[in-house]
C-alpha cells in the first residue's frame, strides 16, 4: 500500500479540545486525544461515559459541537457529501454486535465493501475476501449465513470486512463486550496482528483492561465527561489518581459513585408511592 | 437464491403482468376491434347528432364497418360535422345514407349506414350527403302532443257533427 | 386552565403533523435523486421486485378470485330483478378495471408488502446496518431503499392487473359455469363496454400512483422508527393505517379526476 507523505508524525486522527453531545445536552467536553500511524490506542471508562460518541465523531456521523476533529488531515466539520465518503474509504469501523448485513451469508458480508468500492473480477473478489477470512480464521465458514454463527464469529466476521479494504484507521467499538476467554484472546491478538501487518492506527474503546492493556501503546481513560489520564499501560498503571485507581482495581465505590444521585423527581414520585398506601 | 435463479422469476413475474393487461385490453375491451386495421375517411354533416360519442360505431345491417373518430361543429351552417374512419374493405355508394339510431331502447346511440344504388363510390374523404339526425326524446313528445292536440281539436270544431253526450 | 393546554396541545399536534409532512416530502425527493441506481445496478431493483412482487403473488391472485366469484353472485341477483343479467360481464370487467383491482390490491399490498418493508428496514436500523453501511461510505438511501421503492412501484401495476384478470374469469366461471348465463353475450357485452383509455389504462395510472404512495410510507415509516421492538410495531402499525387511508383518499381524487364528465 502506497504510504502518504503526511505530517512527519503521520497523525491519522486528531480531537482538540472537543465537546460532543446531542442537541443541547453535552456529554463530552475539553476532549484532545491524539492517535498515529502504526499505533494502537485504547479509549477506556464505565458504562455511559460516551465512548460510543466519541467514536461517532471520528467517523464523522455527529459534528463536534466545540473543538476541532481532524481526520486524515482534514477537518472533519468541514467535509461532508463526496468529501466524507472518500474518508470513509480509508477508515473501517466494528461495530459493537458485528451489524453483518443479516440477509446476506458470511462471504457476501466480507465481500460487501469491494462490490461496492473496488472493480474486481468474480475470481479476484473470490481470493481476496477467503484470504481476509483466512487472516480471522474463518475461511470454512464462508458459506455459512449470519444466523447460524456464534456471537464470536460474528465478531470475527465483522472485523473482516472492516479490513478487507485495507483501511488506515480501524475503529473497535466494545470488540471484547461479551465473548469467552478464548475469543477474547483471539481477538485481542487479531487486532494486533492486522494492526502491525497493514500498517494501520487501531482506536479501541473498551473497558476491558487485561486485553486492551496487552496490545495497547497508549491509553485513554474518560470519565465523567473528561480524560481522566492518559499514557501507556505502565503509565497508568502506577498513577496514584483515584478515579484510575478506581477503575483498574474495579472498586465499587470512588470517585464514580456506587449509589445513584437522588434528584427531585425522585422524591415527588416517591411521595407519590407513600400516599398511595 | 442466487440471482439467476432470482432474474428468472422476475422476468415470469413481469411476464405474467404482460399478459394479464393484454387479456385486458384484448379480451375485456374494445382494442381488438380494427383499431389498427388500414381505414379511409368519411364525413356527415347532421342537424343534431343527440348523444351520438367519439368511437361509437358505424353499422350497416347491424355489421360494423367503422367509427365516429371526431365530432365538431361547422359554424357557418351550425350543423353537426361527424367524421367517421370506415374499414377499407367496406366502399359505399355515392348516394348512402347515415342515420343515427339507438341501440336497444335507451342504449348508446350508434350511426346506421344505408348503402345507395348509385355505380360510383364514396371516396376517401368524401361526404355522405345523404342524414338522419338523432330522434331527440323532448321534440318526440312535443311532437306527440300537438299531433294529440290537433287531434282533438279537429273531432270538435266541425258543425253539425258534434256528438251526443254519453252517459 | 384545562382549555389553554388543550388549545396548546391541539397546535402542537397540528405543529407536529406539519412537519412531519415536511420530512415525508423531503424523504421522497432524496429516494427520487438517489434513483440512479436502477440503471447502473438494476440487479438490486431486480431481487427486489422478486421479494416484493413474486411473494405477493399468491394472495393477490387468490383474493382476486374470491372478489371475481363474489362481484359474479352479487351482480347476478342484482341484474336478474331487471331483466339485465346478460350484462354481468360488463358489470364484473367494469368493477374490477376501473376500481377494484387497484384498490384492493394496493390495500393488501400494504398490508403484505407494506409491513415487511417496513419491518425490514427498522430493523436493519436497529441492528446498526444502516449506520455500518454509512460507515463503509455507502449510501443507504441508494443501496438499500431506493431499489426497493422502484421495486414496489413497477410491481404493484403488474399486481393489480393480475387481481382485475383473475377476476374477471372468476366472474366468469360464476356467471356462466354455475349459474348458465349465456357466455357470449358475457364476453361480447364487456368488450363492447370497456375501454381500453379510459377504464383499462386508468386503472393502471391508479395502480401506480397507489404504488408510489404505499411503498413510500412503508419505507419511510421504517426509517423513522425508533429502532427498539415497540418502535417497529408501531411502524408496521402505521404503515398499513396511513398506507390504506392514502389509497382510498387517492382513489377518490383520480376517480373525481378521471371519470368526471
Amino acid at each position: 500500500m502506497p504510504s502518504l507523505s503526511t505530517a512527519p508524525d503521520d497523525l491519522v486522527l486528531r480531537l482538540s479540545g472537543v465537546a460532543l453531545g446531542y442537541g443541547d445536552v453535552s456529554i463530552l467536553r475539553d476532549i484532545s486525544l491524539d492517535v498515529r500511524r502504526g499505533q494502537v490506542v485504547a479509549l477506556m471508562g464505565s458504562s455511559g461515559s460516551g465512548k460510543t460518541t466519541l467514536l461517532r465523531a471520528a467517523t464523522g456521523q455527529i459534528k463536534a459541537q466545540a473543538g476541532c476533529v481532524t481526520l486524515f488531515d482534514q477537518d472533519l466539520s468541514k467535509a461532508s457529501g463526496p468529501a466524507l465518503q472518500t474518508l470513509r474509504q480509508k477508515m473501517g469501523v466494528l461495530f459493537q454486535q458485528g451489524a453483518l448485513f443479516t440477509d446476506l451469508n458470511v462471504f457476501e458480508n466480507v465481500a460487501f465493501p469491494l462490490r461496492e468500492h473496488a472493480k474486481l473480477s468474480p475470481s479476484e473478489l473470490l481470493m481476496r475476501v477467503l484470504d481476509t477470512l483466512e487472516a480471522v480464521g474463518l475461511r470454512a465458514a464462508a458459506h455459512l449465513r449470519v444466523s447460524e454463527i456464534s456471537g464470536g464469529m460474528a465478531r470475527r466476521v465483522a472485523l473482516a470486512r472492516a479490513v478487507i479494504l485495507e483501511p488506515e484507521l480501524v475503529l473497535y467499538d466494545e470488540p471484547f463486550a461479551g465473548l469467552d476467554p478464548i475469543s477474547l484472546g483471539i481477538t485481542a491478538r487479531l487486532i494486533r496482528k492486522l494492526s502491525d501487518r497493514l500498517g494501520c492506527a487501531s482506536v479501541v474503546i473498551t473497558h476491558d483492561i487485561t486485553e486492551s492493556f496487552a496490545i495497547a501503546d497508549h491509553v485513554y481513560l474518560v470519565g465523567q465527561g473528561v480524560i481522566k489520564a492518559h499514557g501507556t499501560p505502565k503509565t497508568l498503571g502506577i498513577s496514584t489518581d483515584p478515579y484510575v485507581q478506581q477503575f483498574l482495581k474495579g472498586q465499587p465505590d470512588g470517585p464514580v459513585p456506587f449509589d445513584y444521585p437522588s434528584t427531585p423527581k425522585f422524591e415527588a414520585w416517591l411521595v407519590n408511592q407513600e400516599a398511595k398506601r | 437464491m442466487s440471482t439467476e435463479k432470482t432474474d428468472w422469476w422476475v422476468g415470469l413475474f413481469v411476464l405474467l403482468g404482460g399478459v394479464a393487461l393484454a387479456f385486458l385490453a384484448l379480451r375485456a375491451a374494445n382494442l381488438s376491434s380494427f383499431s389498427f386495421s388500414p381505414s379511409y375517411t368519411l364525413s356527415a354533416k347532421f342537424d343534431n347528432i343527440g348523444g351520438l360519442k367519439v368511437r361509437a360505431p358505424v353499422k350497416s345491417a347491424g355489421v360494423v364497418v367503422g367509427r365516429v373518430s371526431s365530432i365538431s361543429l361547422d359554424t357557418k351552417t351550425y350543423q353537426a360535422v361527424v367524421r367517421i374512419d370506415m374499414e377499407k374493405g367496406f366502399l359505399f355508394p355515392l348516394d348512402s345514407s347515415a342515420k343515427i339510431l339507438t341501440s336497444g331502447l335507451l342504449g348508446e346511440q350508434y350511426i346506421g349506414l344505408e348503402a345507395g344504388g348509385d355505380e360510383k363510390n364514396l371516396p376517401d374523404n368524401g361526404m355522405i350527403q345523404y342524414t338522419q339526425s338523432a330522434i331527440v326524446l323532448e321534440s318526440l313528445i312535443s311532437q306527440f302532443l300537438f299531433n294529440t292536440a290537433e287531434k282533438q281539436g279537429s273531432k270538435t270544431t266541425p258543425p253539425g257533427a258534434s256528438d251526443k253526450p254519453q252517459n | 386552565m384545562s382549555v389553554n393546554t388543550s388549545l396548546a396541545s391541539i397546535g402542537r399536534v397540528i405543529r407536529i403533523r406539519v412537519s412531519g409532512l415536511g420530512t415525508f416530502t423531503r424523504f421522497f425527493w432524496l429516494l427520487l435523486q438517489r434513483s440512479g441506481i436502477v440503471f447502473s445496478r438494476p440487479r438490486l431493483v431486480s431481487q427486489q421486485i422478486h421479494f416484493i412482487g413474486n411473494y405477493s403473488l399468491l394472495i393477490i391472485a387468490v383474493s382476486g378470485l374470491f372478489v371475481g366469484f363474489v362481484l359474479g353472485l352479487q351482480g347476478y341477483y342484482t341484474l336478474n330483478r331487471y331483466g339485465s343479467e346478460e350484462a354481468l360481464g360488463l358489470l364484473v370487467a367494469l368493477s374490477l378495471t376501473r376500481e377494484l383491482g387497484p384498490v384492493v390490491t394496493a390495500l393488501l399490498f400494504a398490508g403484505r408488502a407494506g409491513t415487511s418493508l417496513t419491518a425490514e428496514i427498522g430493523l436493519m436500523k436497529a441492528g446498526e446496518q444502516l449506520a455500518a453501511m454509512e460507515v463503509m461510505a455507502v449510501d443507504p438511501v441508494r443501496r438499500v431503499l431506493a431499489p426497493r421503492f422502484w421495486g414496489g412501484v413497477i410491481a404493484m401495476p403488474i399486481l393489480a392487473a393480475v387481481f382485475s384478470m383473475v377476476g374477471i374469469l372468476g366472474g366468469w366461471v360464476v356467471g356462466v359455469l354455475m349459474i348458465g348465463i349465456d357466455t357470449g353475450a358475457f364476453w361480447s357485452q364487456m368488450q363492447s363496454g370497456v375501454d381500453v383509455w379510459k377504464d383499462i389504462m386508468n386503472g393502471v395510472i391508479k395502480s401506480l400512483v397507489f404504488g408510489v404512495a404505499v411503498t413510500l410510507i412503508a419505507l419511510y415509516e421504517g426509517w423513522q422508527c425508533r429502532p427498539t421492538p415497540e418502535g417497529v410495531a408501531r411502524a408496521t402499525t402505521r404503515t398499513v393505517v396511513a398506507g390504506s387511508l392514502a389509497v382510498l383518499g387517492l382513489d377518490f381524487l383520480l376517480t373525481a379526476l378521471m371519470f368526471s364528465n
